[in-house]
């Protein structure tokens, strides 16, 4: 059995009510911090642990609080980023729903490191039930004396607040995220200035996901060192994540970094392997990161077995590495068309784009419209060439990731799986089922191509 | 956006509209947790609760009052209600069925819902059943990626769907005959 760290004891009954997180040493951590800590002690054990952002994007989180500016006299804002709407991710929901003491814990011992005295949980709308634990929680730590004034005695103060989006993908952002949070649509800023310089209501701000934030609590309980000890070269610790798709066992997952890939998707412990048929594809960090085929997923392009860890995922760059992101997993068995998830993910990627930069917002439906001609047995010959020609022409171009989230899936699928676009081209009929692949998997005619 | 989705711009023939006292009550609570000069960022919680005083809703009449409310210019409300799937902004059924068809619901059979849904209903998604019981909505990724396909309706997930399950759940409501918000508690 693996080493859980944020999961230890979230099976124990109770743990979601006060006293039965109380009862597994719940809120150790702030009356460490507060008792016998300096704030920059605090962020001293962060840097130690190796820690980096488990929403996806993996930057060093000691670094991002060590940004933050700290201006006389401006107040300081902690926002958690619990808008969760990466395709395939479900593992931040399934923590508030389950332990949200151990977020609520996480927003304490953070805030005063950082010297922030109001924090925010910014939640996507559509988890309106979670907030709604979240708001219970938050209530139960008031009146224990966890939130409020002088926490312990220690003369520092804080509030938290749960606000609820409205059903934008872009608000996970983190500049986007702090537009909705001031009442507007959720478009990006222009950075820099940055958020650590002017975030929130142009205050110093730090945006971390509820995973980072949670992971504060061991961090600080144990040392950073210690925290460091578990995972693999700089993927410290441990990840949640969130499997779904063709396997045998969806659910969240705690595994310490560096675990194979094919224990990961074969093992009892985790997905139990594919559900009756055989391996296609896999996307192991969210919709945004490379599909990639299941062989590449396994192993390297130079045969080493790949780990789940930040660096191996991505061995080979994008010609045959992908990315962990937030660890939004889903797997693809012989049945799928790759043509057809392609075209679902740039639909998505179209209807989320905030319409601020051209080549996002006009690119994203070009990319729709040419893989729903391809999927609907419409397509010809240099649609292939003109999808590639248009995520080239995003990547790179806006003032967010989503361009490039949008881009990288049409890439890397064209990239991995050339031939069945050409298959759709010249079979023009036979794609016309809409479930093509269910009865004959489609045999690759060469090996994968890489471009 | 096909013409059956298209925003109700005009105030005519709508009904008026004015929060009641314990959403008023729960509108104040919610903009003094922000600093002084701040109290637009109530505006989306706030959002919430006029659509769910208003049948499922945002009129011009809810919108306007909002921006009354937070002392704001209506563009400045109207912005922000056309930017977020959750606010509807013409009329919709006691239930709108919320159906994820994002990769994740997909690979496990949303496509297949989704048809279903349309065959047993008689409407496509962005339409009301003739009785103004179900709207159909497809929605993106809704973070239920494990236990899909399922659909959101109201505050609640239904989650593992099948045929079945969803026709049960149909039946249901329908007998229920009760306004689903996603404020529910």
């Amino acid at each position: 059995m693996a080493r859980k760290i944020l999961f230890e004891h979230i099976d124990k009954p109770g743990i979601r009510g006060l006293e039965g997180y109380r009862a597994h040493g719940g809120y150790r951590s702030v009356e460490k911090a507060l008792r016998t800590m300096a704030p920059e002690a605090v962020v001293e054990e962060v840097k130690k642990s190796g820690l980096r952002g488990r929403g996806g994007a993996g930057f060093p989180t000691g670094m991002k609080w060590s940004f933050l500016a700290k201006p006389e006299g401006v107040p300081r804002y902690l926002v958690v980023n619990a808008d969760e709407s990466e395709p395939g991710t479900f593992k931040d929901r399934y923590l508030m729903e389950r332990i949200p003491h151990l977020l609520i814990e996480g927003m304490v011992t953070s805030s005063f490191a950082l010297g922030a005295n109001t924090a925010f949980i910014y939640i996507r709308g559509e988890y309106f039930h979670v907030a709604r634990i979240l708001e219970q929680a938050i209530g139960e730590a008031r009146a224990a004396g966890w939130l409020g004034r002088n926490i312990l005695g220690s003369g520092f103060d804080l509030d938290i607040h749960v606000q609820v989006g409205a059903g934008a993908y872009i608000c996970g952002e983190e500049t986007a995220l702090l537009e909705s949070l001031e009442g507007k649509r959720g478009n990006p800023r222009l950075k820099p200035p940055f958020p650590a310089v002017k975030g929130l209501y142009q205050c110093p701000t730090v945006v971390n996901n509820v995973e980072t934030i949670a992971a504060v609590v061991p961090i600080v309980n144990d040392g950073g060192e210690e925290y460091a000890k578990v995972g693999v070269g700089r993927s410290t610790g441990t990840k949640l994540i969130s499997a779904g798709g063709n396997i045998k066992r969806p659910g969240v997952y705690e595994i310490e970094l560096g675990l194979p890939c094919d224990e990961f998707i074969n093992s009892d412990e985790y997905c139990g392997g594919v559900d009756g048929r055989a391996f296609k594809a896999v996307v192991p960090g969210g919709s945004s990161v490379p599909i990639v085929p299941y062989e590449l997923f396994l192993r390297t392009a130079k045969g080493e077995p790949r780990l789940m860890s930040y660096e191996s995922l991505s061995d080979g760059g994008f010609v045959s590495g992908t990315m962990l992101g937030s660890g939004g997993f889903y797997a693809y068995n012989d049945a799928q068309c790759i043509v057809r998830s392609t075209w679902n993910h740039a639909r998505f990627y179209h209807h989320e784009s905030c319409g601020q930069c051209s080549p996002c917002r006009e690119g994203t439906g070009w990319l729709d419209k040419v893989l729903e001609r391809l999927e609907l047995g419409e397509g010809r010959a240099e649609d292939i060439d003109l999808l590639w020609d248009i995520q080239r022409k995003i990547e790179g171009n806006t003032i967010c990731p989503l361009g490039d989230a949008a881009a990288w899936p049409v890439a890397s699928a064209i990239r991995h799986f050339r031939d069945e676009f050409e298959y759709h081209v010249t079979h023009r009929e036979k794609v016309k089922d809409p479930r093509h692949f269910a009865r004959e998997p489609f045999r690759r005619t060469a090996r994968p191509q890489t471009v | 956006m096909s013409a059956r989705t298209r925003p109700v711009t005009t105030t005519e023939g709508v009904r008026p509209f004015a929060f009641s006292a314990t959403a008023l009550a729960e509108c104040r609570e919610l903009i003094a947790r922000y600093p002084e000069g701040r109290s637009k960022s109530a505006l989306i919680p706030i959002l919430h609760i006029a659509q769910a005083e208003n049948d499922g809703w945002l009129s011009v009449n809810a919108m306007d009052a909002v921006a009354e409310l937070l002392g704001l210019r209506r563009i400045e409300v109207y912005e922000v209600a056309s930017f977020y799937s959750m606010f509807n902004l013409h009329p919709v059924g006691t239930y709108v069925l919320d159906v994820c068809r994002t990769t994740p619901c997909m690979l496990r059979g949303s496509d297949e819902l989704i048809a279903h849904l349309e065959k047993k209903l008689g409407i496509h998604p962005g339409e009301t059943t003739k009785d103004g019981m179900f709207t159909l909505k497809t929605v993106e990724c809704l973070g239920s990626c494990g236990t899909g396909p399922m659909l959101q309706c109201g505050a609640r997930y239904h989650e593992d769907l099948t045929v079945e399950k969803v026709d049960r759940l149909i039946d249901e409501l329908r007998a229920r005959n009760q306004r689903a918000n996603y404020t529910d508690r």
